[in-house]
């Protein structure tokens, strides 16, 4: 064997190593998938690791930051109801980075949205940002997410205004904090405070995650708007004719609609025989509590609100 | 057909910190060796030997020419069950003892299984280690290493043997042993490279020389035609100071020891030399003709144009690079 | 040819196994014991999920260290010190060095984790009074954990075959330690866009892929390890170890020795 022959053969050797060691770790990625999204994987505790990463624990919260938005999302795409691992997910990152916000953001959100939207346990999400608080004392922001999950989701209004007063005294705090400490307090169950407190959710969110969720819920409400106002109409409608519309092409020759009217996500409305008005795709609309196209399952448990 | 054949062998390097700057390591070298020659390849420290050697034994790759040994390409394989090496200050391992590094060197080399332990014996006898057989290697002392490493070099019986500065690290004894090994070698037929800066060692063993240095061959000859040639120049020995002066009338150079003085001078000198000595009274013991050396040789192929101590340094006076 | 690998291998396991590794073994035994007491005193009902949990992780940081520093110490040490020269100069292709040096390595971690899977069942023994059906998963995971040492020889003896021996050292470590987190490279790589999603997720899976041989805290929990998975991480450990090794070995063949 000549020195050139050697080369080659060594040459396809590494390369068809290689590349059959890529496939085989895709292959190996696939397997273990399967054990990855198990409740019993042994994760310890913040304060442990903290003192194990031998000063390098910023690194390993972001580590495990992704790791907690990387399950989040994995899960949710499969629609899950259950995200044990999110908790103590969080709570890591916040032990070894207790400065982490976003992790404080996210975790108010989807810890305590209920299911498949988010974790469904609300008391963990207030005790992880009650925890960002006292760690962050000058961070008014966490305040805002205190009164998020107190007002949305356990709809304690009371205690949601006195977690927006509370922001609203720190410095650099925006004024609107105070505006929804009086909102909350005055209007606690009406829509239109909700409504306020996820276009706010909105506008000051800057992950990703968290303003699609907005949207979300802000389409909801947009859709429960729509669906009411066009059901007044086709009541109306029934009270001057003294008969069901056959479409909403009856409702536009009344001149009461300029065209066939749509939801946020631009599909038509569906109008059945007996005057109700539905959503084309509910699937796609979770948290909205009206429209829902009867036999079909709500996207999300709808509370009552 | 030579035993060792180079022809236009020649090493570049690139240095400097961006690689950029060319030095040459070994200038296009063109040499051959004849079976059962011993050879020497002379040159102070920095010359090139070691370079030299390790392209022949291709742990380095030359940036042009060719080497061929036995009739093969160097790198051949084939080739290399054929020779034997002994590396410049050899290093081995630290954990092995001398039989089990002499063992394993031995299967490499392809000695069959039956034969390997009689010969490591006989190997370990040949350089005087027998009772240091099974010390580990990093207990050796220099001179003891480099005996191993010549055992290694010659424990599969190879045809053409290559010894980089065979006698560094040994004390006299041990020189005279090498040099008595390198003369066995090349009455059992071997032809034998070796490469040193130690002149009387290669005047005494070499069939013929090449001088190198700063990279470049700078002559091959016979040792016996380079130092059969006559100087010109006689010495005088003889028992008597009274006769000093009238030598150095003569331009002779006097080294005296007590009554007995030595003196070298011209030769055309020598009759007139020889009456002042009778005209002292003094007695004259010997008359020799000064035959050149091998350092003379040396000197002169290394450059009027460069002055050059044994270390190897050069101080440059012309405008060689 | 087999044969001049398998006296390197041979040779070098030598080497390796008198050059104050030993040592080491016993050292582990000594500490894995003492831990192993101290914790059954501290914490009851969980010593044996410790036992497991630092036991191997013991063992497997212990081995990683090991197989960077006999990998480095071996190769390219031996290439600074010219103990090559003699042995090169022999009828020995380069590429048969190579090999010869991994196998030669990787039967000592072999030789190594054995002594060390001994202390650590000893002081499981003492903890649990036991052994169950579970511990096999020991097993397995100490298999993965040899598979990872095998990979680490590889990277080491890559990293030997052109740099220094420190550079090599810092150099396979580093490896290591992005190896090990070679499942948040992915989970990075799934939440970026475009262009740099597919560069970062090339790189994720050329990376050698140690959190995958990482079944730690899942034998440590009783968790059955599927036979896929032990096939395939075999298949992939050789395979990535192939090609380590062979572009070491295109490499140190060109390479001009000083």
């Amino acid at each position: 064997m000549n020195r050139r022959a050697i080369t080659v053969v060594l040459a396809a050797v590494a390369a068809c190593s290689l590349g059959g060691a890529v496939a085989t770790a895709m292959a190996v990625e696939r397997v273990r998938g399967e054990g990855l999204k198990e409740e019993e994987l042994f994760l310890p505790s913040g304060a442990v690791l903290k003192r194990l990463s031998l000063g390098y624990s910023g690194l390993l919260a972001d580590i495990y930051w992704t790791r907690a938005v990387q399950y989040f999302g994995e899960l949710h795409h499969e629609k899950a109801v259950h995200y044990g691992l999110l908790y103590p997910l969080l709570d890591i990152t916040t032990q070894l980075d207790p400065h982490l916000t976003v992790a404080y953001d996210f975790g108010s959100i989807f810890l305590s949205q209920a299911p498949p939207e988010g974790a469904g346990e609300p008391e963990k999400a207030v005790e992880l940002v009650r925890r960002g608080i006292r760690e962050n004392p000058k961070e008014w922001r966490l305040y805002a997410n205190l009164g998020y999950i107190q007002a949305l989701e356990l709809h304690d209004y009371r205690a949601a205004a006195q977690s927006f007063h509370d922001g609203s005294q720190i410095p650099g705090a925006r004024p609107w904090m105070k505006v929804m400490a009086a909102t909350t307090a005055e209007h606690g169950g009406e829509v239109q405070t909700a409504r306020y407190l996820w276009s706010r959710l909105f506008e000051t969110a800057d992950d990703p995650m968290l303003k699609q969720n907005a949207v979300k819920h802000l389409r909801a409400f947009q859709v429960d708007d729509d669906i009411s106002r066009l059901e007044a109409l086709v009541a109306e409608y029934k009270k001057r004719t003294g008969a069901e519309p056959a479409s909403f092409g009856a409702l536009i020759s009344m001149g009461w609609l300029s065209a066939a009217p749509r939801d946020p996500l631009g599909h038509p409305y569906r109008l059945a025989p007996d005057g109700h008005v539905y959503v084309q795709s509910p699937a796609e609309l979770p948290f909205i509590t009206r429209g829902i196209p009867p036999g079909a399952e709500p996207a999300v448990v709808p509370k009552t609100f | 057909m030579p035993v060792i054949e180079i022809s236009g062998l020649e090493k570049r390097y690139l240095v400097g910190f961006w690689r950029k700057r060319e030095k040459i390591g070994l200038h296009p070298l063109t040499l051959a060796v004849e079976k059962g020659e011993v050879f020497g390849f002379l040159g102070p420290n920095g010359a090139g030997k070691t370079t030299t050697l390790k392209l022949l034994m291709g742990l380095i790759f030359p940036t042009a020419g060719t080497a061929n040994i036995l009739g093969l390409p160097s790198y051949d394989h084939r080739v290399k069950a054929r020779i034997g090496y002994l590396p410049e200050n050899p290093y081995f391992y630290d954990h092995l003892t001398a039989e089990e590094l002499l063992e394993y060197l031995a299967q490499l080399s392809g000695v069959d299984a039956r034969n390997r332990k009689p010969r490591v014996q006989e190997m370990l006898s040949r350089v005087a280690l027998t009772g240091s057989s099974r010390v580990q290697l990093r207990k050796f002392s220099k001179g003891m290493l480099q005996r191993v490493g010549i055992a290694q070099a010659i424990l599969h019986n190879p045809e053409v043997v290559f010894l980089d500065e065979p006698m560094s690290g040994l004390d006299p004894i041990g020189r005279r042993e090498v040099r008595d090994l390198i003369q066995a070698l090349k009455e059992e037929g071997k032809t034998v490279f070796f490469s040193t800066h130690i002149l009387s060692d290669a005047e005494a063993l070499c069939d013929r020389v090449a001088v190198i240095h700063l990279g470049e061959l700078r002559g091959v000859g016979a040792v016996d035609d380079l130092t059969s040639r006559v100087t010109g120049q006689v010495e005088l020995l003889w028992q008597g100071a009274g006769a000093i002066d009238g030598i150095v009338a003569l331009g002779g150079k006097i080294h005296a020891t007590g009554e007995i003085v030595r003196a070298t001078l011209p030769e055309a000198n020598l009759d007139a030399a020889i009456d002042a000595i009778r005209r002292a009274h003094a007695k004259l013991i010997a008359v020799t003709p000064v035959r050149s050396t091998l350092e003379d040789y040396f000197v002169e192929k290394l450059g009027a144009d460069a002055a050059v101590t044994m270390t190897g340094k050069t101080e440059k006076t012309g405008a060689r690079s | 040819m087999n044969a001049r690998i398998g006296w390197i291998a041979f040779n070098t396991f030598r080497e390796a196994v008198r050059d104050r590794v030993l040592y080491n073994l016993i050292a582990f035994a000594l500490i894995m014991t003492a831990a192993a007491v101290l914790v059954g005193q501290i914490s009851i009902q969980i010593e044996r999920i410790v036992v497991v949990n630092l036991g191997l992780t013991a063992i497997s940081i212990f081995g990683i260290i090991i197989a960077i520093f006999i990998g480095v110490g071996l190769v390219a040490k031996e290439i600074e010190r010219r103990t090559l020269y003699t042995v090169l100069s022999r009828p020995v292709r380069r590429w048969e060095f190579i090999v010869g040096k991994f196998f030669g390595l990787a039967g000592t971690l072999v030789v190594n984790t054995f002594f060390m899977a001994l202390g650590l069942f000893a002081a499981l023994f003492y903890v649990a009074h036991e052994f169950t059906r579970a511990d096999l998963g020991l097993v397995v995971a100490l298999y993965f954990i040899v598979l990872q040492f095998f990979l680490m020889t590889a990277l080491a003896l890559f990293f030997s075959s052109f740099s220094t021996p420190i550079m090599s050292s810092v150099f396979a470590f580093a490896v290591f330690v992005i190896g090990t987190f070679a499942d948040e490279l992915h989970g990075v790589a799934s939440m970026l866009p475009g262009v740099s999603k597919a560069l970062v997720t090339g790189f994720a899976y050329l990376v050698p892929n140690f959190s995958s041989l990482n079944v730690i805290s899942r034998v440590a929990h009783n968790d059955p390890i599927p036979f896929s998975l032990i096939g395939l991480n075999t298949v992939y450990a050789m395979l990535y170890s192939a090609a380590a090794i062979s572009v070491a070995a295109l490499i140190f063949d060109r390479r001009n020795l000083k």
